[in-house]
């Protein structure tokens, strides 16, 4: 098994050293080893099934709710093991914020979607929600679209808003790492854009790892790409370097359009 | 190639009706017809035979081609079975006088039928309805102004003796007090007899003392309510039927005297509205055939709402369990199929089991720890209000936990992961977000579960359902809710009055107007949680889920 392991990075935040995992049994991950660079935007890209969607979720372990489940191996954040049966993972989420391919605002009002996790932290002074609440749709840039609208259904927004807003609440609470699973796939090009430009601003703040199946999306938004593929990291780099002189024949392969 | 394929498509092709699917949708289309004409013309009987009962119909006096005279109300006409023309049925009422309130008249012995106007109708106190006429009043205390027409006469010195029921009524309230006092007095003896108190103990003797000063009291006060009744007794008034016999009628058994014949249109109404409020709020008379159906309908409402706060909650939490915690197994398996054949066992079996588990079972311990003293008689163990609801929400559980589990999975996962994601544990993304979009779907299934409840009669009979209930499950007495005491209920009117009343033509009217309040009262019931479950779905579902 090809294995590598990332040099390059300087003082990452999230490690991942022989990351396997299996899903009641059958293995979807193979030894990844990997550092996601600090205040970097990082891209996951591969071809369907490639196991992109399962290495994010073990980053905030969503997994856990996934019944048969198991892995082995180390991730680690700032020097924390994650996988270990008494971390705190409400406390791992609120750090490791996600958003999802499909956007899926609670049927309630903008307002109370945004400051959800906030709410469930157990925060319940008006005021503070309040702000946090403008601020982060701020950052989301949905702020002037919806500042009249506060109280209304977030499920009346249009699916590129609703994207923003899940955005939103997730950046709500402070996340150190967004993770961002194919958030783009099921908008049309101008909210797209905007998304992008979001990704390009939150960069500032937080760390960010988005999957994505648009090659000119991640040569656009991500400082580092890595290219997975059957459940193998292939290769992992600099995104400039790997979009224009990747090492493997394989990512050139899929970069290029000739496979996958 | 090209043009080939499009002529294909341009030319219709005849295919069979079978392959085309006609048949099926007419089918769909007449079993939606069937079932909604079966239920309107179930309405529609009710509703024709149950709304008319209280109009103030005409008294239709037939003068016989043998010169005998019959009144009453003409009920129906038809044909007679072996041939010779029509006959009518008519409800002479007078039940003390003929011994049955209805008659058949074949049409060709009737020589005329007029409507007099000074025929009258009394609903009274007991032997049914009298149609008649009035003779004369034999009045003792109670004056009227002189040369009045005889009938204002009559119904100023009834309004009259109505009025002087009022103090005998309070007596009488009086004497039902002073018997409660005497029970409560007889139970703190019997409590502290049970204690091993000696019978020479100050508590003992006080409470004996009290007891004889209670005992004269109630006797003088009973003695005086029965001279007062006696006395207004003597106020009386004559009548005579059709066929000139007389009936002395004491004032204070007539209920309602009209002059059905002389009614206007408004003054009909009037009356209608009038026995519709007495329907609504009064007690029944005559073994459930008359008068009112208030504490059958108080008793109805309230096994629905104990039934639904015992049976609800339960049904909930435990499809909670199920859905949400419970590990995916063969043990949740078992007990998936274990509730959804629960749903299907005839209702008379959880009646038996109410009986035997609560009402002996639960009841008997209950009584051997708190109600001691009272024994032999049972407080709690023998059938009440509160074994009744609780068997019939151990029948309605099974469906509130099939629609709720239907309801939470039905929740989408992307919703619970988002609410995971911000760092929610497992009970507040319950709390806050899969309860509240389930809550239409749960409430879906509370709907079900009481028309089921509010339809049931056969497991109610054996727990607690009575065909005459002394007093209701909630009133002024001390501690107010009395959860053991009998109750009175619709369903079970119907099939008491219908089916074991000995009147049962008289009773018949009563029986579709009992149907028509119980099917009014579950349409009341659910509209009420159809509007609350499509405001909530308004909050929680709307746009694109
Ligand atoms: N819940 C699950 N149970 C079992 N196997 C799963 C589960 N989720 C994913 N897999 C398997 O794990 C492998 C990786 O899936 P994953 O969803 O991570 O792929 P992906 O790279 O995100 O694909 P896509 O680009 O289509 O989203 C696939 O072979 C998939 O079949
Ligand atoms: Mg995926």
């Amino acid at each position: 098994m090809t294995q590598l392991v990332t040099s390059v990075i300087e003082d990452p935040i999230v490690r991942t050293r022989n990351l396997n995992l299996y899903y009641s049994g059958a293995q979807a991950l193979f030894n990844i080893s990997m550092d996601f660079p600090r205040n970097q935007v990082t891209a996951l890209i591969g071809p369907s099934g490639c196991g992109k969607s399962t290495l994010l979720r073990c980053l905030n372990r969503m997994n856990d709710l996934i019944i048969g489940v198991t892995v082995d191996g180390s991730i680690l954040l700032e020097d924390i093991e994650l996988d270990d049966p008494d971390l705190d993972v409400v406390e791992l989420r609120r750090q490791v914020g996600m958003v999802f391919q499909k956007s899926n605002p609670f049927p309630n009002t903008i307002f109370e979607n945004v400051v959800y996790g906030l709410r469930i932290a157990g925060m319940n002074n008006r005021e503070e929600l309040r702000v946090t609440c403008e601020r982060s749709l701020q950052q989301a840039g949905l702020w002037d679209e919806v500042k009249d609208r506060l109280h209304e259904s977030a499920l009346g927004l249009s699916g590129g808003q609703q994207q923003r807003l899940c955005i939103a609440r997730a950046i709500a609470i402070n996340p150190q790492v967004v993770l961002m699973d194919e958030p783009c796939s099921a908008l049309d090009p101008r909210s797209t854009a905007r998304i992008e430009d979001l990704i390009a601003e939150l960069r500032e703040q937080y760390t960010i790892v988005i999957v994505t199946h648009n090659m000119q999306q991640a040569a656009r938004v991500s400082d580092y790409t890595g290219f997975l593929y059957e459940g193998v990291l292939i290769e992992f780099g600099l995104t400039k370097k790997i979009f224009t002189k990747p090492n493997e024949k394989q990512t050139e392969d899929y970069i290029t359009g000739r496979f996958g | 190639m090209h043009s080939s394929s499009s002529n294909k498509l341009k030319t219709k092709v005849k295919r069979s009706i079978w392959a085309d699917g006609d048949p099926f949708i007419w089918a769909t289309g007449a079993a939606l017809t069937f079932t909604l004409c079966m239920t309107v013309i179930l309405m529609l009987v009710v509703m024709y035979n149950g709304l008319g009962v209280l109009w103030p119909h005409q008294i239709s006096l037939f003068e016989m081609e043998d010169g005998s005279f019959v009144a009453g109300k003409i009920m129906q006409w038809s044909e007679i079975p072996d041939g010779g023309g029509e006959r009518v049925q008519l409800k002479v009422g007078n039940r003390d006088l003929y011994s049955l309130d209805f008659r058949w008249v074949p049409e060709n012995d009737i020589a005329e039928i007029t409507f007099p106007n000074d025929a009258i109708a009394l609903e009274r106190r007991e032997f049914g309805n009298f149609y008649g006429f009035l003779q004369e009043l034999s009045l003792n205390d109670i004056t009227v102004p002189a040369d009045t027409e005889p009938w204002e006469a009559f119904l100023s010195a009834w309004n009259a003796a109505v009025e002087r029921t009022q103090p005998i009524q309070a007596l009488s309230q009086e004497v039902q007090r002073l018997s409660r006092e005497m029970e409560r007095n007889r139970l703190s003896r019997a409590r502290l007899e049970h204690q091993g108190v000696e019978a020479d103990a100050p508590k003992m003797v006080n409470l004996i003392e009290e007891q004889s000063e209670l005992r004269a009291q109630f006797d003088e006060t009973l003695a005086e309510q029965n001279r007062k009744t006696a006395a207004l007794r003597q106020e009386t008034a004559i009548f005579a039927d059709a066929g000139g016999r007389t009936r002395e009628i004491a004032l204070v058994d007539v209920v309602r005297p009209y002059r059905p014949n002389t009614m206007s249109i408004p003054a009909k109404v009037g009356f209608y509205a009038s026995k519709l409020w007495e329907l609504l709020s009064a007690e029944p008379r005559e073994s459930n055939t008359e008068g009112g159906l208030f504490p059958a309908i108080f008793g109805t409402v309230m096994l629905i709402f104990l039934m639904s706060i015992l049976s609800f909650p339960l049904g909930v939490l435990a499809a909670i369990y199920l859905q949400e915690y419970a590990k995916e197994g063969s043990m949740v398996k078992a007990v998936h199929i274990a509730v959804n054949n629960l749903a299907g066992i005839p209702s008379i079996v959880y009646g038996i089991f109410g009986l035997g588990f609560f009402v002996y079972g639960v009841g008997g311990i209950v009584d051997s720890l708190f109600f001691a003293e009272r024994l032999p008689t049972p407080t709690f163990g023998t059938g009440g209000i509160l074994w009744a609801s609780l068997t019939l929400g151990l029948l309605t559980v099974p469906v509130v936990i099939v629609a709720t589990e239907e309801a939470l999975s039905s929740v989408p996962k992307g919703i619970r992961e988002a609410s995971y994601a911000l760092g929610a544990t497992r009970l507040q993304t319950l709390r806050r977000t899969v309860l509240p979009m389930a809550s239409p779907g749960i409430m879906t299934g509370f709907i079900l579960a009481m028309a089921r409840a509010a339809g049931e009669v056969a497991p109610l009979m054996i727990t607690g359902v009575v065909k005459l209930a002394p007093s209701l499950p909630i009133d002024g007495q001390f501690p107010f809710i009395h959860l053991d005491r009998k109750f009175m209920h619709l369903g079970f009117h119907i099939y008491d009055v219908g089916f074991q009343s000995p009147n049962v033509e008289a009773a018949k009217p009563m029986v579709y107007v009992t149907t028509m309040l119980l099917v009014l009262i579950v349409l009341i019931m659910s509209s009420l949680a159809i509007y609350l479950r499509s405001r909530m779905k308004k909050r929680y579902q709307m746009g694109s889920m």
